[in-house]
């Protein structure tokens, strides 16, 4: 039996190099003699028995399999099945440890195997030096690479201004005020980020007219955003300068250019889904997550009433929605809408501009009915919200684009054992380890077309009003993006 | 059960820092915070079973007992059995794996114990960050190569 063993430090928290290394099936990412690299059969790549197959630069081609994957001890391993290399009974394990001096990882490396007789130098060099040693480099470089592009200068440590909204008081879209605010270097558990394109989101609108107490006149709005990590503070584990992260959160103050927030808070962004795309569908997107995967489970054959189907929700739960299998209706204001709408999945449109749909919806869905409603209409829409339930119904009430919801009467559902809710994302995305699991399901579905991003819109930071007045007139479709 | 780990690289050969620290008595030797150190019963400082009694600085005195020794794995394994801080049932191993890029190695210290919750906070600070680090500190020290 030959054995190898190779050790590294990486200097980038444990964390952050366990979310690569995890994945069975990134190493075209990093390691530079992957050339190719596919899951067989499709399967998730943290699934304990999967197989790989690469495709070396050389040509070789090698198929492994996982045995043993655990997060807690960051530890997995896994073995040849055939290679064209003859590497026989091949088992390898790869061990993560915190380097808790200095936020590092120890990276150990280490396999046995049996070669034919003459050869043992020459492929334990070969996986060694080929294999483990350019792994180690190859995961250097990948880690470095966003750094020099994160262009911190001389800000080190030091507090950055940048332009930002503010609503000076509560209104319409003149009440938007270009400000300066001031970015803090970033404390423990805290991350600074250069945006590179904000969300704007109908929240946004309620909040700046005082409907919702989520911000007082003289705060910067906004709750989303994406862009690079300039720096990070002490006991940040998740993400380092140069990582491309989104995030959705309270409180507002994602309208600016620089901007420091909890680390525990942002998601990386995947290699292919670009700073603007992954604005456009992070909190709508992780909004259709939810709606569709955890406050109603959409199964094959339900039918799904999405409002405002050309819109930044509407858009990705619509297409969500089908993927699913549902049959999805969708309404819009307008001809033109109806296009994007179907464009994005529905197999239905009613357009109507006065909250005229039951008729419709019960006429598409054979007097069904919808199992599940997304509504953002509020107030005009309940009337034929409630026509429109099916029996067991869940009627999901996310926003109020034409009105606050009036109180509901008690017996208001029993006609057709209906359920009532009234989610908000934030509460979902609170807790870092389910934010975790919906942004990854989120940029899968991006990834494999499931949700396709539109972006309605760019406006520059100063023509924040000019946005809200797209939006608030219905015209939108898609996300609309501030660029700062 | 309360878990203290720190982690430290020292930058020269894991047998060239195991040949220090392996001397259960040696701990005057390297860690600063111990003021000297004698095994009892006259007992060879790497047998396992011995008990080391030492004084730190601040003058509160300690009796370890050294429970495995490996030469293989570069780790060793003690328990407290006398010692100022209010903690019970405290296990500690010391270890070391080589770093083969760089001919370094990786140095683990962790602790196991049980205390009174409202001492948490503070024992493990103590100990993870006064006794360990401190430890690799001067290792770090001593065998920097700049
Ligand atoms: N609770 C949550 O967690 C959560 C998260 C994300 C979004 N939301 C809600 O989901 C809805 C969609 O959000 P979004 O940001 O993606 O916006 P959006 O759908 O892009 O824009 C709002 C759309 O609402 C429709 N609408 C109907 N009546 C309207 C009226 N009187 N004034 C303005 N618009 C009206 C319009 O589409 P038509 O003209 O085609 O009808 C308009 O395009 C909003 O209600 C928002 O608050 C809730």
């Amino acid at each position: 039996m030959q054995r190898v063993t190779r050790s590294a430090i990486i200097d980038a928290p444990i964390d952050r190099v366990w979310a690569i290394l995890r994945d069975f099936n990134s190493h075209t990412a990093w390691h530079p003699v992957v050339a190719e690299s596919g899951i067989e059969g499709d399967e998730p790549s943290d699934r304990v028995g999967c197989v790989r197959n690469f495709t070396l630069r050389d040509g070789a081609r090698i198929r492994e399999q996982l045995i043993a994957l655990s997060d807690r001890d960051h530890r997995m391993t896994y073995c040849i099945l055939d290679a064209d290399v003859p590497l026989e009974r091949y088992v390898a394990t790869v061990q993560l440890k915190p380097v808790t001096d200095g936020n590092r990882t120890f990276w150990h490396w280490q396999s046995t195997f049996r070669t034919p007789r003459g050869r043992e130098r020459e492929l334990s060099e070969m996986v060694g030096v080929g294999v483990y040693e350019g792994g180690f480099a190859g995961l250097r470089q990948y880690l470095a690479r966003g750094r020099a592009g994160a262009g911190l200068g001389d800000a080190r440590g030091a507090p950055i201004e940048s332009d930002a909204i503010a609503f000076e008081r509560t209104g319409g879209p003149e009440v938007l005020r270009p400000v300066r605010v001031v970015a803090n270097a970033p404390g423990p558990g805290e991350v600074r980020i250069r945006h590179a394109a904000i969300g704007i989101n109908y929240v946004d609108v309620y909040i700046r007219r005082g409907w919702m107490p989520l911000a007082a006149p003289g705060d910067v709005l906004g709750v989303e955003a994406s862009g690079v990590v300039l720096d990070v503070g002490p006991d940040v584990t998740n993400v380092i300068p140069g990582d491309r992260v989104a995030y959705a959160l309270l409180p507002c103050g994602s309208y600016c250019g620089v901007r420091t927030v909890p680390a525990a808070q942002v998601a990386r962004i995947p290699d292919g889904i670009d700073n603007e795309t992954a604005a456009a569908v992070f909190l709508k997107g992780l909004t259709a997550e939810y709606l569709l995967h955890r406050i109603h489970r959409v199964v094959p054959g339900e039918v799904v009433l999405v409002h405002a189907a050309a819109g930044g929700l509407g858009t990705l739960a619509a297409g969500w929605a089908r993927s699913l299998g549902a049959t999805v209706i969708g309404t819009v204001s307008t001809d033109e809408k109806a296009r994007t709408a179907r464009d994005h999945g529905c197999h239905h449109v009613v357009v109507t501009r006065e909250y005229n749909f039951a008729d419709a919806v019960l006429r598409a869905s054979g007097g069904r009915g919808a199992d599940l409603i997304v509504d953002g209409l509020g107030e005009r829409g309940v009337r034929d919200n409630l026509a429109s339930l099916a029996l067991f119904g869940h009627w999901v009430s996310v926003g109020q684009a034409s009105g606050a919801l009036p109180p509901l009467a008690s017996d208001a559902l029993v006609h057709r054992s209906a359920t009532f809710s009234q989610p908000v994302i934030f509460h979902y995305t609170a807790d870092p380890a389910r934010l975790a699991e919906m942004a990854g399901r989120l940029w899968q579905a991006v990834q494999s077309g499931v949700v396709r991003p539109e972006i309605g819109g760019r406006f520059e930071l100063g023509s924040a009003a000019e946005a809200h007045r797209l939006l608030e007139s219905r015209a939108s479709r898609g996300a609309l993006l501030l660029v700062p | 059960m309360i878990r203290v780990y720190t982690s430290s690289v020292i930058d020269a050969p894991a047998d060239t820092v195991w040949s220090v620290i392996r001397d259960f008595n040696a701990l005057p030797a390297w860690h600063p915070l111990i003021a000297d150190s004698r095994i009892e019963n006259a007992q060879p400082s790497d047998k396992v079973g011995c008990v080391r009694a030492f004084r730190m600085r601040d003058g509160g005195q300690l009796r370890e007992q050294l429970l495995s020794l490996s030469d293989y794995d570069y780790q060793c394994t003690y328990s407290i059995l006398a010692s100022p801080m209010p903690l019970e049932h405290y296990v500690a191993t010391l270890k070391l794996t080589p770093v083969t890029d760089g001919n370094r190695c990786f140095a683990e210290w962790s602790a196991e114990f049980d205390c009174e919750p409202a001492r948490e906070r503070e024992l493990s600070q103590t100990i993870g960050q006064g006794v360990f680090q401190a430890g690799f500190d001067a290792l770090k020290l001593r065998f920097g190569r700049r």
